[in-house]
């Protein structure tokens, strides 16, 4: 049978190009890897190797032609013994016709297809409720500090694959004191001091964790992760799903967020809109110790990438926390910090600091206002806050981070989407200012969301 | 900690020990008068501006992060005394030293730290981010490691333009096991731009000291792989500074490429002003301040030589306490940023 020499595609979009010139005739003797012709694409000149064995029986695009479509059939390569005569020019000519159409046909049910097919829907995900805290339950004083570093400590004695690396969290205790006593108790296997290398250890964790252990990765603050952000995104938000669910990245990211106290543009910034845009990350924002410590447990046990964020203002904080051999939090869960009918106010992390005190300023006032710390920024719990807002009708969120594309831009968005006609006023976002974090005190402040902002946008809400 | 040869008191001596076989052993290590004198009043400015800074900061009047140089002043120095006008300079976010020396005025410098209007970044940037188009200071940067690339950068510039100035870059011993600053030695011996890099070893980042942080702890021999020459100074000794800086900038004007000096040197202080430095001995910090402070070195030489009197370097001291107690004064009283600066610098 004689072999059909193709049209080829010579890159990714090429879809047609120009024969620009036959290097073998009619009768020549080709063998595999000889070049045959070059074809004009729309980037380049390329040359056409021969695949086969055999002589050129025909050639059916002449030199020249433009607009030859990727598959059409070229030339006729006679096998051994074969003659040109077998070939019936009208045969050939055939087709091709009937080869172009194909093509096109081929192409155009997919066409219509990928503008008609239905997208499947975002799977819903179920998470559970917060466990119940039986009843006489101690609670216990702790800061969040002491809450992160008991969560990692108890983690660890669960399970020998949980380990610890990052700049200063061993010998030096941690750079804001977060592993204190973990080398201690665990020793340097587990507990790793890393050179300040952000990219190569949050590869090396990410390559551990696909190899089943589970690191945390502390960085020093989020700033520096901005070196290793390619790993925490293309590495180990992306490796399940490329994988086709193979293997993933059972590792979790830690340190905090988001401004200190005056240590300037490049040490202040809030990463929690930033990795909540990205599928195949888990990213957490806690407010309360007890949430720390609940969250943090989970995101070690979670099989998944968690990039938890903390705050260093907030590791100082003092809450009460319940003592529990095992407190685990659901990641993907909202908590109703207090309950309200007029208005809902949803923040985050720090973000909670201005709502919890703009909430009292409010009551003063006769404003009664349920506050929804979100706690986890992806998988967001939007149901949460969409059953609150259709009790209230009004809405307002705050964080630190930037204004564009924040995350109470999203939670906008999906309020007006699924609760729109419940909606009594616009809703009300309110962020850091649209700057870079300057360092002077007066600049600094005016930089950074206020409690009078919150206590404003609330009552504009209300039209108070 | 292990014990590191090249800190020894007798190969200090030795100004600068090549790396490779190349010698700069031409290089006279002797100062003029004039020199010695320059070097002190320089290094002295830079002492008492940080004592002041310190105080400042321990009265809440500087806030974030503050990382002072007492103890690294000769390096700097040195490096300015081989420095000719129109080459840049950049280094980390430990940069008051250099912007002192680079002739930035110590109100401007100590008015950023307080964060008020008269500051070199208007008060915005802070201890950590300052700079001078002037003066051909390119920052104060907080992210470590980020200045090597952004060096390189300043030095393609120049191979550019054609002209002969060269990118003077600094960094710590942590920056160098950052990967950026390999992908910049590469591309800096690829197209020879004149660079030095200046390898401030002050033996600890943070607090992790190299003997923990690095597998190849001669830092001068971090370029080898790329054909990049390397010596490591004795960076408590202005003279030898500056007589190892001659030699590298001259190799980069002459457009051999880069150059890189590590610098043995050492901070007196915490990492920052929050670090309380438990990680290495009080004796290890004593021993360095009597046997190597570089201010010492030079004092001692001065006298010796009969260049200065006692009184004499009382006046110099004199001199240069005026000139802090005058940025801190001024640092104290000029106000805040005005509010509208919120918003202003963010685009052109
Ligand atoms: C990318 C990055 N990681 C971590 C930090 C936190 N940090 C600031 S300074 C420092 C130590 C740097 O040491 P070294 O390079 O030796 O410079 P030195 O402070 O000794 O001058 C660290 C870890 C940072 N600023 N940037
Ligand atoms: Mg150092």
């Amino acid at each position: 049978m004689p072999v059909d020499i193709l049209m080829p595609a010579l890159s990714p979009t090429m879809e047609e190009g120009t024969l620009s010139k036959w290097i073998k005739n009619e009768g020549d003797t080709v063998k595999s890897g000889d070049v045959i012709a070059e074809i004009e694409t729309d980037k380049a000149t390329m040359e056409v190797e021969a695949v086969d064995e055999g002589v050129i029986g025909k050639i059916l695009i002449p030199a020249g032609s433009e607009g030859v479509k990727v598959n059409s059939i070229i030339a006729v390569l006679l096998q051994d013994g074969e003659s040109a005569d077998a070939l019936s020019a009208p045969k050939a000519a055939e087709k091709q016709e009937a080869a172009s159409p194909k093509v096109e046909e081929a192409e155009k049910p997919t066409a219509q297809g990928s503008a008609s097919a239905p997208v499947p829907a975002a799977p819903k995900a179920e998470v559970a409720a917060d466990p119940d805290i039986p009843a006489g339950t101690e609670m216990v004083s702790m800061t969040v500090r002491e809450a992160l570093r008991d969560a990692m400590a108890e983690e660890m004695r669960r399970d020998g694959d949980v380990f610890i690396m990052g700049e200063e969290v061993a010998e030096y205790q941690g750079a804001y004191k977060i592993t204190q006593g973990l080398l201690q108790e665990f020793g340097d296997k587990r507990v790793i001091d890393t050179p300040i290398t952000e990219h190569g250890f949050a590869g090396i964790g990410v390559g551990a964790a696909m190899s089943g252990l589970k690191p945390i990765v502390e960085f020093m603050t989020f700033n520096f992760a901005m070196q290793a952000i390619d790993h925490i995104v293309n590495s180990a938000a992306k490796t399940l799903y490329m994988s086709g669910g193979q293997m993933g990245a059972p590792i979790v990211f830690r340190g905090p967020s988001g401004a200190a106290a005056r240590v300037g543009a490049q040490h202040s910034q809030c990463y929690a809109a930033w990795y909540s845009q990205i599928p195949g990350l888990k990213v957490v924002m806690p407010y309360t110790a007890a949430d720390a410590k609940g969250l943090l447990k989970a995101a070690i046990r979670d099989p998944n990438p968690v990039v938890f964020l903390e705050n260093e203002i907030l590791y100082g904080h003092s809450f009460e926390v319940p003592k529990l051999d095992d407190l685990v939090l659901p990641i993907g869960k909202a908590r109703i910090h207090r309950r309200g009918k007029d208005a809902t106010l949803v923040s985050f992390g720090i973000g909670m600091t201005y709502a919890i005190k703009a909430v009292a300023e409010l009551e003063k006032e006769g404003i009664d206002v349920e506050l929804i710390d979100l706690r986890t920024i992806r998988p967001m719990d939007l149901p949460t806050i969409i059953e609150s807002v259709k009790k209230t009708g009004r809405l307002v969120t705050v964080e630190e981070g930037f204004p564009q594309s924040s995350v109470g831009d999203f939670i906008a968005n999906r309020v007006h989407r699924e609760a729109f006609d419940y909606l009594d006023a616009p809703v009300v976002t309110i962020a850091g200012k649209d700057v870079p974090m300057p360092y002077a005190a007066n600049l600094e402040k005016l930089a950074l969301p206020n409690v009078g902002e919150v206590v404003e946008a609330v009552k504009a809400v209300c039209y108070k | 900690m292990a014990p590191r040869k090249t800190a020894s008191t007798s190969s200090r001596k030795a100004a600068a020990k090549p790396a490779r076989n190349d010698s700069i052993g031409s290089n006279s290590l002797v100062f003029t008068r004039e020199e010695e004198l320059h070097a002190y009043r320089e290094m002295l400015l830079i002492r008492r501006f940080e004592e002041k800074a310190g105080q400042l900061y321990g009265m809440g009047v500087i806030g974030g992060f503050c990382h002072l140089y007492i103890g690294q002043e000769a390096v700097v120095v040195g490096m300015q005394m081989a420095q000719k006008d129109g080459d840049q300079v950049i280094t980390s976010y430990r940069d008051h030293g250099h912007m002192i020396a680079l002739g930035m005025s110590a109100r401007g410098v100590m008015s950023e730290l307080t964060g008020r209007r008269g500051g070199l970044s208007k008060g915005k940037g802070g201890s950590m981010h300052m700079f001078s188009k002037e003066k051909g200071f390119y920052g104060g940067h907080g992210i470590v490691g980020g200045q090597v690339s952004l060096g390189t950068g300043l030095a393609f510039a120049n191979k550019y333009r054609g002209n002969d100035q060269v990118s003077v870059t600094y960094f710590g011993d942590g920056a160098a096991n950052q990967g950026q600053v390999y992908e910049s030695f590469n591309m800096a011996a690829l197209w020879k731009l004149p660079v030095v890099y200046i390898i401030e070893n002050n033996r600890y980042a943070m607090g992790t000291s190299t003997a923990r942080s690095t597998a190849q702890s001669n830092f001068a021999k971090r370029g080898e792989g790329f054909g990049i020459p390397g010596v490591q100074v004795d960076g408590m000794d202005v003279r030898a500074v500056k007589a190892a800086a001659d030699e590298a900038i001259a190799h980069c004007r002459a457009g051999k490429g880069p150059y890189i000096l590590e610098m043995l040197t050492y901070r007196y202080r915490g990492h920052s002003m929050s670090d309380p430095a438990k990680y290495r001995s009080k004796d290890e910090v004593q021993k360095m301040r009597s046997e190597h402070d570089p201010l010492e070195q030079v004092k001692a030489r001065l006298l010796e030589q009969g260049w200065a009197s006692e009184d004499d370097l009382k006046q110099i001291d004199k001199d240069v306490r005026d000139i802090v107690a005058d940025s801190a004064e001024f640092a104290q009283a000029d106000p805040e940023p005005d509010v509208s600066e919120l918003y202003t610098d963010i685009l052109l």
